[in-house]
């Protein structure tokens, strides 16, 4: 029996599920000594005592689904890679974590990078890889230092390298630091990118698990979704299932920012909705109400009051309209512009368009230019169906999902509040005071956490 | 930002760098190639290399990159070139980067870059004429629940205000250094890529410094331990007794 969080239950001990987390509060956490403490590398051992086909049959039972945003079964994946076909496999992890909201991975390298690694040698093993990377974006040095070091810790106490832990599986890992682009965190880009190339997405197929890194055999996988597997080994595949819905089970981070009362990472049961994490965590800031959210970051269409109530698992969220994402729950409150907000987020897609498809190069542009007008009350009401027009020109048009994700900002806000835009245009200008949205406009007794980590 | 565009004759091969710095640069570039099954994935970390010599990719760099991993100066430019954190003129000590993207922008970043505009004198991408502080707009960096929040030589220094961001650059051009809420104590941008080109930091302490997760990264793991927070945050002028210096309170401007 699975059990989603029952609506209405408001207790934080019952509805809240840390696992990735247990241990950040550890005043060491990064250490291989403090996560040893935490029943470190059992999983580990649990599964490189198995066959490597069982390791993969096992974590699809478990129903893992990745969470970098596709939601795509992470067992699945890894089966797709061909055995015995002679060619080195290979295993990259995605941390280019960069969609605008998305704050986990970054958190929870920096906090328990042992997670990650213990995690990588378990889906080595199960894909047969003896090479793995981590592809970091650059943009975060202090957990590339924790990760740094972190795998100097591994290899020296024998999870990584020859022979490892007895098993017979040799390990390497390579840290790989970015250098800036959003655009890497498509897988393809960023294959690419680790080859040592511009970031530009492939034409697909053939598909990584086929032709991937080096035109070899090649698992992406989300630093989350890697990160899950050691628990779920140690802790067996029933225990996972027992927390989220049916087709969405096990826990996962939800990050909470804007204007809440207590912005951060909520771990969880899948299928838990904003509504519970709002009413658990105080809210949002005193005085005001939710205007608008963002499920999965900016690339998923946005949410509004009356979406409250939609559980936060990958079918639930589609079905109402968007996408989970990488349960990216920006909030922002009545103070804040629509327009804005896609605007600056239009700029963004528009910056990080890699160039490649026209239809997204040329068409984030355009759209930054009507929005620009629009914002300073220069646009025309004609303008707004140019908007949705071009949108629909880049959605589903491009190699990759950059383009569709410029669109969902733009067609949801269009949706949800037409009227606002109409008001920029007619009004001629825009009706809202910056200042009011900031951290410290109420005062400072409203700025959220003290500063001090 | 302009870059030059050079119409007409095309300009001489690059400067080779002097013999002893090219020895050296090889010694490490050998030490990169080794971290993968093939040389070209090293570009990248190389080029974090060689900005960490110049402090930005110079003709030189580039040449040295293509040699060494047997690619054309046209090939590595047009890496180069893709990457925002390549620098392609020469920057201050310190980037300063405050993120301008939707949710931070919203929650201040705006209000925060004008403030170091205007304080500094000085344009997005431009540098400070002590050749301190470059101040830039960055992206989304992964940490909207500590918004608003600015990066120096890309380390975290979160939940920022104008005056807070002010007293930073203020402390960094005195030299008296920054210690981020997240990071390490500050070095500088050269040193900065040179990790960032897969060497490990070697100051002792730095893999510690500021402890563990940040206050963000706690809440929940908090709340399921039945410690309810307060419906309202601690006001910024009461800095918890920490393991981390907590340099910049300021409250921000009304």
């Amino acid at each position: 029996m699975t059990m989603a969080p029952a609506m209405g239950e408001t207790s934080p001990e019952k509805l809240l599920a840390p696992v990735l987390s247990a241990f950040w509060d550890e005043p060491r956490s990064w250490t291989l000594e403090t996560y040893l403490r935490h029943d470190g590398y059992q999983g580990a051992r649990k599964a490189l005592a198995m066959a490597p086909d069982d390791v993969i049959g096992y974590v699809k039972d478990s129903g893992l689904r990745g969470r970098g945003g596709a939601g795509f079964p992470t067992g699945m994946k890894w089966q797709f890679i061909p055995q015995g076909d002679g060619k080195p496999h290979y295993l990259v992890v995605n941390a280019d974590e960069s969609e605008p909201g998305a704050c986990k991975d970054i958190p929870l390298l920096f906090a328990a990078p042992h997670t990650l690694i213990e995690g990588i040698v378990i889906a080595c093993h199960a894909i047969r890889s003896n090479r793995a990377f981590i592809y970091l974006r650059g943009e975060v040095v202090p957990v590339l230092r924790r990760l740094h070091e972190a795998v100097r810790e591994a290899y020296a106490a024998g999870y990584l390298g020859t022979n490892v832990l007895g098993s017979g599986l040799d390990l390497e890992l390579t840290v790989h630091a970015g250098a800036g682009a959003y655009i890497c965190g498509e897988e393809t880009a960023l294959l690419d990118s680790l080859e040592g190339r511009r970031g530009q997405p492939r034409l697909r197929p053939p598909f990584p698990a086929v032709a991937g890194l080096y035109a070899c055999p090649t698992v992406v996988n989300n630093v989350e979704s890697i990160a899950s597997v050691p628990a779920i080994l140690a802790k067996g595949k029933e225990w996972f299932r027992s927390m989220g819905t049916d087709k969405c089970p096990g826990f996962t981070l939800y990050s909470l920012s804007g204007h809440v009362a207590n912005p951060g990472q909520y771990e969880g049961p899948m299928g838990i909705t904003l509504r519970q994490l709002l009413d658990m965590s105080g809210g949002m800031r005193p005085g005001h109400r939710l205007k608008f959210w963002t499920p999965g970051g900016s690339s998923s269409p946005m949410f509004t009051a009356e979406h409250l109530d939609v559980p936060l698992d990958f079918d639930s969220v589609g079905a109402a309209g968007s996408l989970l994402g990488t349960k990216s729950l920006q909030c922002f409150d009545e103070t804040t512009c629509v327009v804005r907000a896609v605007t600056r987020w239009t700029e963004f897609y528009a910056h990080e368009s890699c160039g490649k498809c026209t239809p997204c190069r040329e068409g984030t542009y355009w759209l930054v230019q009507l929005l620009r007008d629009i914002e300073a009350g220069k646009g025309r009401k004609s303008d707004l169906d140019k908007l949705a027009d071009i949108s629909d020109n880049i959605n589903g048009k491009s190699f990759c999902a950059l383009g569709d994700g410029a669109a969902a900002p733009i067609l949801s806000s269009l949706q949800h509040f037409r009227a606002e835009y109409e008001q920029h245009i007619t009004g001629r200008g825009c009706p809202f005071d910056p200042s009011k949205s900031t951290l410290w406009a109420d005062g400072p007794q409203n700025s959220h956490l003290e500063v001090n980590a | 930002m302009t870059h030059d565009v050079q119409l007409g004759m095309p300009s001489l091969p690059a400067p080779d760098y002097p013999a002893e710095v090219r020895e050296r640069l090889a010694a490490d570039a050998k030490e990169v190639i080794e971290r993968y099954p093939d040389s070209r994935s090293a570009l990248l970390p190389l080029l974090h290399l060689v900005q960490a010599e110049e402090g930005h990719v110079t003709r030189t760099g580039l040449r040295f990159c293509a040699e060494t991993l047997g690619l054309t100066t046209a090939e590595v430019t047009a890496v180069a070139t893709f990457y925002t954190m390549y620098r392609r003129e020469p920057g201050g000590e310190y980037q300063v980067g405050v993120c301008t993207n939707t949710l931070c922008a919203v929650m201040g970043g705006d209000a925060i870059f004008e403030g170091l505009r205007r304080h500094l004198g000085i344009g997005n991408g431009d540098t400070t004429p002590d050749g301190k502080i470059t101040l830039e707009h960055v992206e989304c960096n992964a940490a909207c629940d500590f918004a608003p929040v600015v990066m120096v030589n890309w380390e975290f220094f979160d939940n920022q205000t104008v005056e807070s961001a002010k007293a930073l650059v203020d402390d960094l051009r005195a030299g008296r250094g920054a210690d981020p809420t997240r990071g390490a104590p500050l070095c500088t941008f050269r040193e900065t890529s040179r990790i960032l080109a897969g060497f490990p930091d070697p100051r002792p302490g730095a893999v510690e410094a500021s402890g563990g997760a940040g206050p963000a990264s706690l809440a929940g793991l908090r709340l399921a331990k039945g410690e309810h927070p307060p419906r309202v945050g601690p006001p910024r002028r009461a800095p918890a007794q920490g393991d981390g210096p907590a340099p910049h309170h300021e409250e921000g401007e009304g």
